[in-house]
């Protein structure tokens, strides 16, 4: 029953939901920035997708796993997971078809120097791990957070299955 | 700067130290943030952002993530006595660490100092300067990342995917294809010759 009490109350206090309401989107805009300009400024898909990730976390925290299943339902998650996945190594094989018999080819013309649509596939690198890399996170953290291991012969209403969330 | 990151790196070992000396589970993660934290601010002022971005970042999510499993458990504090042979066998291992770590330490660059100031015809040395004419890459560390090391980060991105593969199937009690009660149909099919 105690778990029911604590189930109820999800998420934070008033004050951390309007907060929360107001920087989590820019959150997600910094971490988009970091990704989008990972081939100019120190960043990359990697720190984007995790900072993506921390905006998924911090509406987890502020209002509870139900709002974050909302934002990002988990069968979602898992596909972006590999879209992400595939879609970077989907560059590297297009390398391999189109630029010339090269792994991980930059078979895109490389552009004007400093631009944002510069540099070939490495912004398209960036963005495909920065979607694998935040469904990632957001997968794994719901697994260590929100999922309980059920004791024998408990009577506890724990979620115990990650299709039941 | 140089004392400061002296400074800042006796923090890390303090934290370290002091994450696993003590029996509270939150104060060992509150110390490891120490350690986290005060090796960024080693990134920054060793000038590799890149590093000290991801650094921060991956330091928050896993900072949360400790601390919600912390806080959440009933378990709160380590019981038991420590065991003497585990102790031993620790310092024995941070011993020959040390030793090693010294000889290696031996063989790099000064102490902030790029590894191709050592080796002149080091790898490194043609990425500064070809880098950005060669991949069109204004940051140098997007560059080896995504092109001249690219079956890396491929691995390292395959390593997070089966990861979570894993996780996510582990964590999956029901089958897709079978219906849910599984247990139950089991026990059914167990207690069902008796009625044959």
């Amino acid at each position: 029953m105690k778990h029911l009490a604590t189930e109820e109350r999800e998420g934070m206090s008033t004050i951390v939901g309007t907060v929360t309401h107001w920087v989590c989107g820019f959150i997600i805009l910094y971490g988009a920035y970091i990704v989008l300009y990972g081939h100019l400024s120190p960043g990359g898909g990697f720190a984007g997708g995790v900072i993506l990730a921390c905006g998924f976390m911090l509406l987890m925290l502020a209002y509870g796993k139900r709002r974050l299943v909302a934002a990002l339902p988990l069968s979602t998650a898992s596909v972006l997971d590999c879209v992400g996945a595939l879609g970077f190594w989907l560059l590297a094989v297009l390398g391999l078809l189109i630029g010339g018999g090269v792994f991980f080819k930059n078979f895109i013309p490389h552009g004007v120097r400093f631009r944002l649509c510069s540099a070939g596939i490495i912004p398209l690198a960036n963005i495909a791990i920065a979607v694998k890399v935040c469904a990632s996170l957001v997968l794994v953290l719901v697994a260590l957070s929100v999922l309980r291991v059920k004791a024998r012969g408990s009577d506890e209403d724990f979620v115990t299955d990650i299709d039941e969330v | 700067m140089m004392n400061l990151i002296v400074v800042l790196l006796m923090f890390v070992v303090i934290g370290a130290v002091i994450a696993i000396w003590t029996r509270d589970l939150l104060s060992a993660v509150i110390a490891m943030g120490v350690v986290g934290f005060a090796r960024t601010v080693v990134f920054v002022l060793l000038r590799a952002p890149d590093v000290a971005i991801t650094q921060v970042v991956v330091e928050v999510l896993l900072l949360i993530i400790l601390i919600r499993s912390a806080v959440r458990r009933e378990v709160h504090t380590v019981e038991g006595a420590r065991s003497v042979p585990g102790a031993a066998m620790a310092a024995a291992l941070v011993a020959v660490m040390l030793i090693l770590g010294v000889i290696a330490i031996r063989e790099l660059a000064p102490f902030g100092q790029p590894a191709m100031a050592r080796v002149s015809d080091a790898p490194s040395r043609a990425y500064v300067d070809k880098g950005l004419a060669e991949t069109g890459s204004a940051n140098i560390v997007t560059a080896v990342l995504l092109d001249y090391r690219g079956y890396d980060t491929l691995g390292e991105a395959t390593v997070l995917f089966t990861a979570v593969v894993g996780a996510v199937a582990l964590l999956r009690r029901k089958s897709r294809k079978e219906p849910p009660a599984t247990e139950t149909a089991a026990e059914a099919g167990a207690s069902a010759p008796e009625n044959e």
